[in-house]
């Protein structure tokens, strides 16, 4: 039973198709690789994932119910975070109040419980003040709890927004060019730290990539997406070797490896 | 100046400062979650005036039942002005959103001179706030204690909420980026309701206030008020509550004192704000306690 699917979904922004008919399906557990070239319409299937657009076609299947348009909050309460390509942490907030932030759809206690800090209220910040220290302390950045988010290190960043998506408790994470900007050192240490808390946390995890030897490293299986349309899915080893794969990449001028 | 005297201009420019700082925070609010000027804002505090009218002298309900009404149905009206002017337009672009908030302003002052008539009605003053009690050589009325006790007690209930609660760190990340917060999970759409449903109650607070300092109400009263409390969001850097009630402070401040050092300046007591803020916009336009502006994409 697939934890996600994603049945002919397709976005039409007025006359130009994003996405078109994509198909595809991810197993608990797996980590699954989406890839192509820039402006192939990745980052299109994360937004209509997260609800940030409404696919124009097609169904969104999340652990049997179908989220299709579903708000983007109610979405993250059902348990899908993300990251993003471009990190977009609070950056005037402290590393702890970003996830604390992330935390708060977990405190049951309502507005006047908090105002008057009934037990209840006191206990949970406490819970919740403890598991947002640990869960940093994990991710390496329980020196860092009161820095001003936008002071971390671009490393240390992406560890946060990764920390603070992990903080909303999600089945599965979509992980939005996790390496970019990275070098091979660093990109190898975030495929080890993924697949760490994919343990850890009992995690799904669908990834966008632009890194090769991370994006081929890590998944389990792969999907190419060009002009919008899925021209492959398997293995890495299937993509490698895959014509079509090696001809949408060819085809463009940039260094997709930038 | 005797001392005494300048005392209770000071007293008097702390209380107007105070009216301004409530005012001024519902700008300041609204303008940091959604980078909106509500410009209804001045019109919902006369709209508060009005339902104190109502509640004490049409239906005859004693102030202390009648004023937490009042509150209530302010914002309840902050509200439906969300909900009706610009949640619509969320996605449209900022100018017409802003010219959805000009549209409110002009529609609650127009509906107020029809349904409650252009001429100037007596705002009900209970005794308990206009007795006059002597300090020394003077005598100023107890509610020009009154006011400061109120507003602090308002500005340290919502700097609580804001710093401290659930909702006020939704407020906080909303403010920032409201994508990111929905990916938090954060129900944006609430959070800028609650907003506000927040201004707006302070704004009702200051109208009250306002109606038993100066006991007369009309349909436009908002107007300048309500131009001066930006004006003092935009002094402490708007989008910061606490800019918000520092600009007001200095600008109540600011005005009653020119007129008791200046008095042949009285006429120009509404221009020295515009002044003020000339000032402000020309050598630190992003108010005193106002964040670097960095655009958002």
């Amino acid at each position: 039973m697939p934890i996600l699917e994603l049945n002919q979904i397709t976005m039409q922004f007025g006359g130009l198709t994003a996405v078109k008919d994509f198909d595809m399906e991810i197993n608990p557990g797996e980590i699954v690789g989406l890839i192509g070239p820039n402006g192939a319409g990745k980052t299109t299937v994360f937004n209509m994932i997260t609800g940030v657009y409404k696919p124009t076609r097609g169904a969104i299947i999340f652990r049997d119910k179908d989220i299709t348009g579903l708000r983007p909050d109610l979405i993250t309460k059902l348990g899908i975070a993300r990251t993003f390509q471009n990190i977009r942490l609070f950056k005037g907030l402290s590393v702890m109040e970003n996830v604390l932030i992330a935390n708060h759809l977990h405190i049951k206690a309502g507005f006047m419980e908090a105002i008057a800090k009934l037990p209840r209220y006191r206990a949970e910040e406490k819970a919740m003040i403890a598991k947002s220290t640990a869960l940093l302390e994990r991710v390496g950045l329980k020196d860092n709890l009161n820095d001003p988010a936008g002071s971390l290190p671009y490393g240390l960043q992406r560890r946060l927004e990764i920390a603070r998506a992990l903080a909303t408790s999600p089945k599965l994470m979509l992980l939005d060019e996790p390496a970019a900007g990275m070098n091979p050192k660093e990109a190898e240490d975030l495929t080890r730290f993924i697949k760490e808390i994919r343990d850890e946390f009992d995690l799904t995890i669908f990834l966008i990539e632009h890194h090769m030897d991370v994006v081929m490293n890590i998944s389990q299986r792969i999907y190419v997406l060009d002009y919008g349309v899925a021209i492959a899915g398997g293995s890495p080893a299937e993509i490698q070797s895959n014509q079509r794969v090696i001809e949408a990449y060819l085809g463009v001028e940039e260094d997709v490896n930038h | 100046m005797t001392i005494d005297l300048f005392l209770q201009h000071l007293a008097n420019g702390i209380s107007l400062g105070s009216l301004y700082a409530l005012i001024a925070i519902g700008y300041t609010m609204v303008y940091g979650i959604l980078r909106l000027i509500n410009f209804a804002h001045g019109d919902i505090f006369m709209m508060a005036t009005y339902f104190a009218f109502f509640g004490v002298i049409t239906f005859g309900l004693p102030w202390y039942i009648s004023f937490p009404i009042v509150l209530l149905l302010t914002a309840l009206l902050g509200m439906t002005v969300e909900l009706v002017a610009y949640r619509p337009l969320r996605d449209a672009p900022k100018i017409s959103i802003l010219i959805s908030a000009i549209g409110a302003s002009f529609l609650l002052e127009n509906l107020a001179i029809v349904l409650f008539g252009g001429v100037p009605k007596p705002f009900p003053t209970p005794e308990i706030f206009t007795d006059v009690i002597r300090v020394g050589s003077v005598s100023i009325q107890k509610l020009t204690f009154y006011i400061p006790a109120v507003a602090i007690i308002c500005l340290t209930f919502l700097l609580y909420l804001v710093n401290k609660t659930k909702t006020g760190m939704a407020m906080r990340a909303v403010s920032k980026d409201h994508e990111t917060a929905r990916v938090m999970g954060v129900n944006v759409d609430r959070i800028i309701l609650v907003t506000f449903g927040l201004g707006s109650f302070l704004a009702a607070v200051g109208g009250i206030m306002w109606g038993l300092k100066f006991p007369q109400i009309a349909p436009l009263m908002g107007v300048i008020p309500g131009l001066k409390c930006f004006i003092a969001a935009v002094i402490g850097g708007i989008g910061n509550i606490k800019g918000a009630v520092i600009g007001g402070f200095i600008l109540g401040i600011g005005e009653i004192l020119l007129i008791a050092f200046l008095p042949n300046l009285t006429g120009y007591r509404d221009a020295f704000a515009f002044i003020l803020l000339i000032v402000i916009l020309l050598y630190k336009p992003t108010g005193i306690m106002g964040e670097k502006l960095t655009e958002k994409v």
